[in-house]
């Protein structure tokens, strides 16, 4: 075969979106095969649940692809600034919890809705940030890796919604574990035409384009990259303080996360319970890796798996296969970009460089 | 101990015409080394001599491209460590080869090939501790332990191998005076129970108080093997420095000419030559501590003007390190007084871990410099603008600024680092730039072209602070030379058997 330069410039630049859209196929056909289940009503489920009509699309697919936005940009944040957060899942409950609780408080007073919205994503934004400052502090008071202690403070987070739900923010009748529903004039306003879908995905897009451009343009942004790409040589050749970025790199991803949470509960549970969040800050980091890390691309990624989320239910529902082996696609997908990247990288570095590291001794 | 009647028998250890070339470098060029039984032979050497890298072949570490490794007299080819273990011998690298969250008995059993049974490992270390006089707790995590007790570990591991020649690199450098005197005492026991020692030192004292017999190589070349009572220490030192520079000369011939020439460009004869040269950096009484609050440098005062380049010398852990790094404004937990402008240029030694982002492009690694201070947006077309002027000064071959750095070779990436710290910026400030073995790794051109662009930054007017472990680049571009000797620093003056001495720590 002639391998011109453009299908090879098309290989090199999609490659891994053709890799994906692959496995995903491949692997839910051989999944179901082995299992025993209908390949052809089961694909059928997944992809009508999906993106089989406008309602499918914007009230399945989208609506959960909003939160994976969010987490999947505080991802890219803190794996970008070289801070391994694993913790959007914990960050998105507290997240979820303060904005419960200051909408539950307002909307006894007479404020106006757009004020205690805001109000209420502004506390969800600091509650993610706070959760993600108690791992950045462990990690520079006493050096606590940042991978474990996000990860237990997922499950602090956890038992911390399961308490808030049967104490303090339980609802009136003390009967259900969760919260009361948040009144109809506090929920963000729901887009045009377009089923459940919500402000939150005007939000999300804002915050990305914002976060991408910082990124790329800023001063901030460069030291963030500087400082995930070399610390060492951040401080020494950039003067950059890092411990001072990783930091705010950490809060800010935490803070992203905070707002998948608050924008969840105004814009699609209306109240806080335990199950709110199906592991978005988990799916969150196969998101921010297949994305490579970049907002824009978070964007896209998020997509895919919110229409993954989104046709496992489905199928689950109309050709009775478990929701499960979507976790298992997903799983697979998380292999493939890691194994992808190991050998770009073991390319990368086996090329060039041969008269360096002489060594003479 | 057999006293062989062959001679060859006596020999623990014999290496012979060992030839090997790193990149183009000839890092040994056929050296010889004879260990007999029953002594403790030193390799002195100066730094880059080829004393680390003669012995790493020894041990199967280097695979050599020519020459015969011959062990208790059977020639030996040598594939790795594991053979020369196999062989008998035993190494305590300068960096210790221990890992830090296992115990002794754990680091001491690791590499062995059967089960591990944790008991007969104990027993092993207590049976050790108890023939050497090694205070060994089996138990202890090995991160727990000083430096000394750390490097004993490493003697247990090659003795529970049964080696019988053990080599030793720099196996003092680490060691307080006394805990220095205890290892050579020793290591004296050792050697008279039928073993063989290999001592690779600068020291010459230490050499001379402890060996039987000495070999000195300079530049891959030995040239001098002796029994240690038939030498001294003038003869050793001469030996060590040599007075020829014909060796190094050839390395750096493309500038050396046009270097020299630059080099008659001394202050003096600069038009403004009647007004005294600025001060850039003044320091009174500076002391720098590590982390574990040692202090690296101690009481250093000194003062470098602008328009000149001062070289610094000094042998590996004598602080040099440390004074580069305060003099950079790049260490923490300096006392005593610096004056020096806020922003100097720094060429650190490892310009992969502390200079540059390898996957980034070249305008960022040049947006680099100063970026902790920057704010608002950067403008990148600008940014690439200027990358590619200095890409051009400073003949960097790449396509365009776009290009991510590590597909650069290593002489275009330090050029590009160079070119970013040399970089004038702002004229109000003293234009200062500190280099630490700024042509490592180089091949000859790009050394000639970095040597170049220093003397260049000199007669603009800048101060310069080089360090490099090679003497000889030092005295190729130092108008000043300061040498640092445990910790403290010291002028001498610009001549090599000066230099060298005060390197040794002698008068």
């Amino acid at each position: 075969m002639t391998s011109s330069p453009f299908l090879r410039a098309v290989v090199a630049r999609f490659g891994l979106a053709c890799a994906v859209l692959v496995t995903i196929g491949v692997a839910t056909a051989l999944l179901l095969l082995t299992a025993g289940f209908p390949v052809g009503a089961g694909v059928a489920a997944l992809w009508s649940g999906a993106v089989g009509s406008w309602y499918a699309l914007t009230s399945a697919t989208l609506v959960r692809t909003i939160p994976l936005m969010f987490t999947g940009a505080a991802v890219a944040v803190a794996f970008r600034a070289g801070v391994f957060n694993i913790g959007a899942e914990g960050q998105l409950l507290m997240g979820a919890a303060g904005a419960t609780a200051v909408a539950l408080t307002a909307q006894l007073q007479q404020w106006p809705s757009v004020i205690v919205i805001l109000l209420a994503l502004i506390v969800a934004a600091g509650a993610g940030a706070v959760w993600a400052g108690v791992a950045a502090a462990l990690r520079n008071r006493f050096g606590v890796l940042e991978v474990i202690s996000t990860i237990m403070l997922n499950f602090v987070a956890l038992y911390t919604i399961s308490y808030l739900v049967r104490g303090p923010l339980q609802e009136p009748t003390h009967v259900y574990p969760q919260s009361a529903e948040i009144a109809d004039r506090l929920h963000l306003p729901r887009l045009a035409g377009a089923g459940r879908l919500h402000a939150g995905l005007l939000l999300a897009v804002l915050l990305i384009a914002v976060l991408g451009w910082a990124i790329r343009h800023t001063a901030i942004g460069f030291r963030l990259i500087a400082t995930g790409e070399n610390p060492a040589a951040a401080e020494s050749a950039g003067g950059i303080d890092v411990s001072r970025v990783t930091t705010r790199a950490f809060m800010c991803s935490g803070a992203l996360a905070g707002l998948a949470g608050g924008v969840e509960v105004l814009g699609v549970t209306f109240a806080l319970y335990e199950n709110i969040s199906p592991g978005y800050g988990y799916t969150a980091i196969a998101v921010a890796l297949l994305a490579g890390l970049d907002p824009w691309r978070v964007a896209v990624s998020a997509l895919l798996f919110g229409a993954l989320e989104a046709g496992a239910g489905a199928m689950q529902r109309d050709a009775g296969v478990p929701a499960s082996l979507v976790s298992v696609i997903e799983a697979l997908l998380i292999v493939i970009i890691v194994a992808a990247q190991a050998i770009r990288l073991r390319r990368r570095s086996s090329g060039a460089l041969s008269d360096v590291g002489t060594s003479r001794a | 101990m057999t006293a062989s009647p062959h001679g060859g028998a006596q020999l623990a250890l014999r290496l012979t015409n060992i030839d090997k070339r790193f990149d183009g470098v000839q890092a040994l060029d056929a050296a010889h080394l004879d260990v007999k039984r029953g002594t403790i032979h030193a390799v002195l050497g100066e730094n880059g001599a080829g004393k680390t890298t003669l012995l790493r072949i020894a041990y199967g570490i280097v695979r050599p491209d020519a020459g015969t490794i011959t062990i208790n007299g059977v020639t030996r080819s040598l594939g790795s460590p594991a053979d020369a273990i196999a062989c008998g011998l035993g190494m305590v690298h300068q960096h210790f080869t221990l890992v830090p969250v296992m115990t002794v008995a754990e680091n001491i059993a690791l590499g062995g090939r059967r089960r591990l049974d944790r008991g007969e490992v104990i027993r092993r270390v207590r049976t050790i501790g108890e023939q050497t006089g090694f205070a060994l707790d089996p138990l202890a995590r090995v991160e727990s332990l000083s430096v000394s007790a750390q490097q004993r570990v490493e003697i247990a591991k090659a003795l529970s191998r049964e080696a019988g020649v053990l080599i030793l690199d720099e196996p003092t450098a680490v060691l307080a005076p006394a805990e220095s005197t205890e290892l050579l005492r020793w290591l004296r026991r050792y050697v008279e129970a039928g073993n063989a020692a290999v001592l690779i030192t600068h020291k010459l004292r230490e050499a001379l108080a402890v060996a039987d017999d000495v070999t000195v190589l300079r530049h891959g070349h030995v040239v001098l093997t002796a029994a240690a009572g038939s030498v001294t220490s003038a003869s050793l030192t001469e030996a060590m420095l040599g007075e020829d520079t014909d060796v190094d000369d050839t390395l750096t011939a493309p500038v050396s000419s046009e270097s020299s020439r630059l080099h008659r460009r001394t202050t003096s004869t600069r038009p403004e030559s009647n007004e005294q040269p600025r001060v850039v950096f003044d320091a009174t009484g500076l002391t720098v501590t590590d982390v574990a609050g040692i202090a690296r440098l101690r009481d250093a005062s000194f003062s470098i003007a602008e328009g000149e380049i001062v070289g610094i010398a000094g042998v590996d852990g004598s602080g040099h390190r440390e004074l580069l790094r305060a003099i950079a404004g790049r260490a923490r937990a300096v006392t005593g007084s610096l004056r020096r402008p806020s922003s100097v240029g720094f060429i650190p030694e490892d310009r992969h871990h502390d200079a540059v982002l390898l996957d980034r492009s070249l305008a960022e690694n040049v947006a680099l410099r100063g970026a902790g201070d920057r704010r608002g947006i950067i403008d990148w077309a600008d940014v690439r603008r200027e990358t590619e002027t200095m890409m051009r000064t400073f003949d960097v071959r790449a396509p365009s600024a776009r290009v991510i750095m590590r597909t650069l070779s290593g002489g275009n990436q330090q050029k590009l680092v160079l070119a970013r710290e040399l970089e004038v910026n702002g004229a109000a400030e003293p234009y200062a730039i500190v280099a630490e073995n700024p042509t490592r790794g180089l091949d000859v051109r790009a050394t000639a072209e970095v040597h170049a662009r220093l003397c260049a930054a000199r007669d603009a007017g800048a101060a310069i602070v080089m360090y490099s472990s090679d003497i000889d680049e030092v005295l190729l571009l130092a108008t000043r030379v300061l040498v640092t000797y445990a910790g403290a620093v010291r002028e001498v003056a610009c001549d090599r058997e000066s230099i060298g001495r005060a390197m040794l720590g002698l008068g």
